[in-house]
């Protein structure tokens, strides 16, 4: 199998002497035709999101992140499975306060006497509650507003975008211990004040991700190509563009979820937060900063709670950004 | 043969290669595992000369050359055969002595001019930073005179400014400038003007010739199309799937192909195969080439008239220039045209020409500033939303982009049945009945419903997106720059299909396109736009063979591989 060679002058230029090229014509054999653009029907069908799992189920980052959300949720619904001790006030006796780890009491004891172990896992659910709720209204709210103002644009996105500019402006924390002082919410703090506020001061960031992942779909040809066919405007954006434009808001959602538990642990901490009554992580530490030198470990162990929590929210994000990054779809 | 010549040969025979491939393999490592993006390549380049490697994306081309440079991607690796750079085998040569060559014994001219200069740096800033990298000299005289031998005018003020002041041409020249700047001995220009008008690519490239020949450096072009390499070079090599098919003196090659693979190129590149036309029309013989049915071969559709008729035409944009000021941009400037039920009538131009604008004037995307677009002897301005739905049915678009135009989160079944589905026609049992016929038109697996457009290739996509448009029997398709994404081969599979489309159906194709190449194989008119305007307009035949206006002239000059003396039936079995 040898290559067929032949050999002639090269064609006529001028400008130099003539030299030898020899024509040189690969054995067929070696390099077979292939069917023009053949469908290739070997793999399954895979969705964008059949894919992104697909790539996520082998990322050690996703699965360790996932398992260590499993966990914390399974511990905010059913606190019960995990801690048979009474973690309230009432329960607590004086007698033990400050005690080190004893036998059904692992991390030993608040200044008020309370089992640390229960009160972390009893504290989780208002945690997650206050993080997923606000980022379900973040999302919502964020979500509505900035894909209005990117799909239609015009005056309707220059209103919305100085409203937007309005409230980032103001910080969060800042804010909320002004909303808080207010008579409304003062008298009556509950779990959904909190997230009530949370939200009002978390959703121009969602709004501006929307936004700018809906005018970047906006203008897409299939978009185009869905409104030749009749489909209405608003349609359109429903159908094409707000699935198109969800991975960004996704990962993002996924972070902010961390921080606004950060947030809830931050304004219980102040004592702006959840009143007292409640159990939660922040207002946990904030009771333990009083015997921080004599016994630190009451206020260690919520916080570590806390840390591992909004951790694996942010790892779970960052996993999505790399399985969902739109560079990564084209080929 | 001469004595002379003989004695020429012989010292040729002697002579050392500038650069020489030989069995080079080139490995990826990817997540699916290593990948051999190149094997048994071999090429070479003798010094002074023009050497073109064509073949399709994905073929291993660029990676050849970039092997070259020693500037592969950080996961692919040279896996075997030598590189050998004026007798120095560099394909595993140190990073050192990499920069040392680059620059000054290599130079590169990248394929994209928009992104491969800092839009943060002065163009001038820019040259001044390759010849320090290489010791010459490098005062603001030199840098004009570096740009200005690259053909940019006014050179010395021009490398004050940045890249964003430039247009796509100029900075092409300034590209060619750095790579041409130490006056290296082979110069690698990967598709370097695959982004520019024809007009400009043939000022570019007819100026690097220039320039190549005045210094004696040999030229390493990497292009897709074979009427180019063949025009511009003295030895083209054909790459196909990561293997050379064939290789050997231009015109050699493309008169007497010898590889099936290089067979198929000729017949299907687009300015070979318009050039074929042109040859045969002058001979007064028929091609098979010639995509659009000829007057007598079609079948007759049931009514003969203008569906489209374009009167006086005209779309100003209004230009934000700060603070509620604003100036007037007239893209599309009073134009007229008909467009004859079953015919295929191309609008030609340039980038910035207003083509885009025509069509989505059309398509009742854009209102027009002035002017009436009559479809079917309605004036589409007055439709209700009604009307303008049932309208939406018979006038569907065909768009440039394979990987936009399909909606990612949509499988190909759902992306064609949702024409079917907005307007409510048939149950779901037809609609998938539809689906799978419509994909039998399109020459597609009925297998291809369940997949993702990511799961599918460019052409592929686009037979999607022509499947889609047919869903509701149109009666007019405008093609947007139907098939400039797409490669040779796939490119004339489309076109065919089209072609075969239009006999069976019936159909009006109003196609807007820069390539004239394409426009001689499957257009009956022709529009030539310019800055906007009408220039001229005519059938194929008329505009191809007598052109009337200097701009028509220039386009069709500029269509690569015009200047080829081609055998009219090019026997291609």
């Amino acid at each position: 199998m040898t290559p067929d060679y032949t050999t002639t002058a090269r064609h006529a230029d001028s400008r130099r002497p003539a030299r030898r090229t020899e024509h040189f014509v690969a054995d067929v054999s070696e390099t077979p035709l292939q069917v023009t653009d053949r469908v290739k029907d070997e793999a399954a069908p895979l969705s964008l999101w059949g894919e992104a799992w697909k790539n996520l189920r082998k990322q050690p980052l996703f699965l360790i992140s996932a398992f260590l959300i499993l966990v914390v949720v399974a511990v905010s619904v059913f606190p019960g499975m995990f801690s048979q001790i009474d973690p309230t006030s009432e329960a607590c006796q004086l007698a033990n306060s400050d005690a080190g780890p004893a036998a059904g009491h692992p991390l030993g004891f608040t200044q008020q006497g309370c089992d640390v172990y229960a009160r972390v896992i009893f504290g989780t659910r208002s945690s997650v509650t206050v993080g997923l709720f606000t980022t379900i209204g973040v999302l919502l709210i964020g979500g509505i507003l900035g894909a209005v103002a990117g799909y239609y644009g015009g005056w309707i996105d220059s209103v919305l975008a100085r409203i937007n500019d309005i409230f980032f402006a103001l910080p969060l924390i800042l804010g909320a211990i002004v909303m808080m002082q207010l008579p409304m919410f003062r008298t009556n703090k509950t779990v959904w004040t909190l997230v009530l506020i949370l939200v009002i001061f978390g959703w121009p960031q969602i709004a501006r991700i929307t936004r700018g992942a809906v005018i970047e779909v906006r203008n897409a040809d299939f978009v185009t190509a869905a409104r030749s066919l009749g489909v209405s405007k608003f349609g359109a954006l429903m159908r094409h563009v707000m699935p198109n434009s969800l991975a960004p808001i996704i990962v993002v959602a996924t972070i902010s979820l961390g921080t606004f538990i950060v947030a809830e642990s931050t304004l219980s901490f102040l004592g702006i937060g959840l009143p007292p009554s409640v159990m939660s992580w922040g207002n946990d530490i904030q009771a333990a900063q009083a015997s921080l030198r004599s016994n630190p470990m009451p206020l260690l162990y919520p916080a570590i709670a806390l840390s591992i929590t909004v951790l694996s929210f942010i790892m779970l994000g960052d996993a999505l950004r790399d399985a969902l990054d739109p560079k990564a779809r084209k080929r | 043969m001469s004595a002379s010549v003989d004695f020429q040969e012989a010292e040729y025979a002697t002579e050392r290669p500038l650069l020489e491939i030989k069995d080079l393999a080139i490995g990826f490592t990817t997540s699916n595992g290593e990948v051999n993006a190149v094997r048994n390549a071999h090429l070479t380049v003798m010094p002074g000369e023009t050497v073109a490697i064509v073949g399709e994306s994905g073929s291993g081309k660029s990676t050849t050359a970039l092997a070259a440079i020693g500037l592969l991607p950080g996961n692919g690796r040279v896996a075997a055969g030598q590189i050998l750079f004026d007798g120095e085998d560099i394909s595993n040569a140190s990073e050192k002595r990499m920069i040392e060559l680059r620059g000054n014994s290599i130079g590169m001219v990248p394929q994209d001019p928009m992104s491969n200069l800092n839009p943060v740096w002065k163009i001038g800033d820019q040259v001044r930073e390759t010849l320090k990298a290489n010791g010459l000299p490098s005062g603001p005289d030199d840098v004009a005179k570096v740009l200005s031998q690259a053909g940019l005018p006014d050179a010395g003020s021009r490398a004050k400014q940045y890249p964003h002041e430039f247009s796509g041409g100029m900075r092409q020249r300034a590209l060619i400038a750095i790579g041409l700047a130490c006056q290296p001995r082979l110069l690698i220009a990967d598709e370097p003007t695959s982004a520019l008008d024809v007009t400009v690519q043939r000022q570019i490239l007819d100026h690097l010739d220039k320039m190549t020949t005045e210094l004696g450096t040999a030229v390493l072009l990497i292009t897709h199309d074979l009427g180019l390499a063949a025009e511009r070079a003295d030895q083209v090599v054909v790459m196909y799937r990561g293997q050379v098919v064939e290789s050997g003196p231009s015109l050699e090659l493309l008169q007497n192909p010898q590889h099936p693979y290089t067979q198929r190129l000729v017949a299907s590149a687009p300015s070979l195969a318009s050039r074929r036309i042109q040859a045969a029309k002058e001979l007064g013989v028929e091609t098979d080439d010639m995509l659009a049915p000829s007057e007598t071969g079609v079948v007759e559709p049931a009514k003969s008239d203008d569906v489209l008729q374009i009167q006086n035409l005209r779309k100003v944009f209004k230009l934000r220039s700060g603070l509620g000021k604003s100036t007037d941009f007239t893209a599309v400037d009073d134009i007229s045209f008909n467009v004859k039920r079953g015919t295929t009538t191309a609008i030609v131009g340039e980038s910035g020409s207003g083509k885009s604008t025509v069509a989505q004037m059309v398509l009742n995307l854009l209102t027009p500033t002035s002017g009436k677009i009559i479809f079917d002897g309605v004036d589409t301005s007055t439709l209700n939303s009604k009307e303008l739905f049932a309208f939406r049915r018979r006038v569907q678009p065909i768009f440039q982009d394979p990987y936009g135009s399909l909606d990612p989160m949509y499988n190909i079944f759902r992306t064609i049945e949702e024409p079917l589905r907005t307007h409510k026609i048939g149950d779901k049992a037809s609609r998938e009945k539809k689906v799978r016929e419509l994909l039998d038109q399109v020459a597609l697996p009925q297998s291809t419903m369940q997949r993702y457009p990511n799961e599918l290739s460019g052409g592929q996509r686009q037979r999607v997106a022509i499947a889609r448009a047919l869903a509701l029997d149109p009666e007019v398709i405008i093609c947007d720059e139907a098939v400039s994404a797409l490669d040779v081969l796939v490119q004339a599979q489309v076109l065919n299909l089209l072609a075969e489309l239009q006999t069976r159906l019936g159909l009006t194709y109003l196609f807007i396109t820069h390539d004239l190449a394409v426009v001689r194989q499957i257009a009956d008119r022709v529009c030539v736009m310019e800055k906007g305007k009408l220039v001229e307009t005519g059938s194929t035949d008329d505009v191809f063979e007598s052109p009337q206006q200097d701009y028509t002239r220039a386009l069709l000059n500029a269509i690569p591989g015009a200047g080829l003396m081609l055998p009219p039936e090019m026997d291609v079995a």
